[in-house]
């Protein structure tokens, strides 16, 4: 890989670290608002957020950065972790049911009608977010967009920014614990997990399959860590999309004197097979 | 008690978890350990590469759900072991054969070795699925042997 930026500001760089900062900060605010309004924070949900902010930040700053300039399977790496691993710890970090117990009633309000808005109502159809995630990606590594994006600093900023974006929609869709306008059955998400997943394998093994540049090693092991990076991270989310359906599904007798309060739960508990 | 669940569960439970599970023995034994099949085969076709993603990424979901399928039925004490084994053999044997046959053979995907005879790796590949799935068959659909005299049928 050889990049060629006009020297200047590494804008992408620079702009992960004050993202990264900020989304800290703010996290911090609302968990502090939420206790003095004597609501609880779970201690885990905030380890999770900050985790991804370091790993999305390192994805696009510092050591990692400046290895994958020069190396495939550095580059990879960052894409691992800023498109599937650092969305799925800010998603458990539940950003937004911090958000609606730190504020106001009235913000809290607005809140909730962006959520039931119509764009969200697309955006979180399953389908829609695997293919901007998934499809995303196909258009990085498919097409020359990733090197318009190493000569053009916006450009790339912005390709960075849809990643984790998507990344993030998708990871929420399939396994978030904030409320969502609508969340499809089991088998339907597993459905996109499983296509999704065979999309983004199909990708790295075409990478694979077209290395030819002038170091053929280095672009075969960048795609096997896409491939098996893009495993580790599914695998996990196939393992939360199955615990949500194993705990919504528990028979009652399970439950009895520990029932806890799930907005989730339907009236009719499904008893299918991971309906 | 809790709601039981039907016994075709387990068969379904036990299909899920062959399927994953068979593709992770190909993985590590045959890619990582014995590095008889190759991350890539120069001549795979699209078609094989598609075929090969889909059942990839099936394997990790098969073997997740099959396996929290397991759980709920033992919680809710409905597994059939018998019907939950017959489901791994059949998952495991038809997915050999489908690898054997249609991703090695007709799409061309990868062999299972390299610079050999392939006839008798093929032919052992095919035989050992066929049993799996023959015996997987056998355990489904074999009426329960009987108790012994007097005890009440399940």
């Amino acid at each position: 890989m050889n990049h060629h930026h006009d020297p200047g500001v590494d804008l992408l760089a620079v702009l992960g670290v004050v993202v990264g900062v900020l989304a800290v900060t703010a996290y911090a605010v609302l968990v502090v608002r939420a206790r003095g309004r004597g609501r609880a924070w779970p201690f885990g949900r905030a380890v999770s957020w900050v985790a991804g902010c370091l790993l999305a930040t390192a994805a696009v700053a510092g050591p990692l950065r400046d290895a994958a300039m020069t190396s495939w399977p550095a580059h990879m790496a960052g894409h691992v972790l800023l498109g599937m691993l650092a969305p799925l710890l800010l998603v458990l970090g539940a950003p937004v049911t911090l958000a609606l117990r730190a504020l106001p009633a009235a913000s809290a309000r607005r809140l909730v009608r962006l959520l039931r808005s119509r764009p969200l109502r697309l955006l979180t159809e399953p389908g829609v977010a695997a293919v901007l995630d998934v499809g995303g990606l196909w258009l990085v590594y498919g097409t020359p967009l990733l090197d318009v994006a190493h000569a053009h600093r916006g450009v790339e900023v912005l390709v960075h920014a849809h990643v984790l974006l998507a990344g993030y929609l998708f990871t929420a869709v399939l396994v978030g614990p904030d409320p969502l306008p609508h969340r499809r059955g089991t088998r339907h998400l597993l459905v996109v997990l499983v296509l999704a997943l065979a999309a983004h394998d199909v990708l790295a093994k075409r990478l694979y399959a077209m290395a030819g540049g002038l170091d053929l090693l280095d672009e075969q092991r960048g795609a096997m860590v896409m491939y098996y990076g893009g495993d580790a991270v599914d695998l996990a989310l196939a393992v939360l999309v199955c615990a949500r359906w194993y705990r919504r599904t528990r028979p009652r007798d399970v439950v009895s004197g520990q029932r806890q309060l799930d907005l989730e739960r339907p009236r009719t508990r499904p008893e299918g097979v991971l309906g | 008690m809790p709601s039981p669940a039907p016994p075709a569960r387990s068969t379904l439970s036990g299909v899920l978890a062959g399927l994953g599970l068979i593709s992770f023995v190909d993985e590590t034994v045959f890619h990582q350990l014995l590095h008889w099949h190759h991350f890539y085969d120069r001549s795979t076709p699209d078609v094989g590469l598609v075929s090969d993603g889909l059942f990839h990424a099936f394997g990790f979901v098969a073997v997740v759900s099959g396996l929290f399928l397991l759980a709920d039925l033992r919680r809710r004490r409905s597994l059939v072991v018998r019907r939950w084994v017959g489901g791994v053999l059949l998952g495991a044997g038809a997915f050999q054969l489908y690898d054997g046959l249609v991703q090695h053979k007709v799409f061309g995907l990868h062999q299972i070795r390299y610079g050999v005879d392939l006839l008798p790796y093929d032919l052992v590949w095919n035989v050992v699925a066929a049993v799996l799935v023959v015996l997987g068959a056998v355990l489904t659909l074999r009426p329960r042997a009987p108790r012994t005299a007097g005890a009440t049928s399940a």
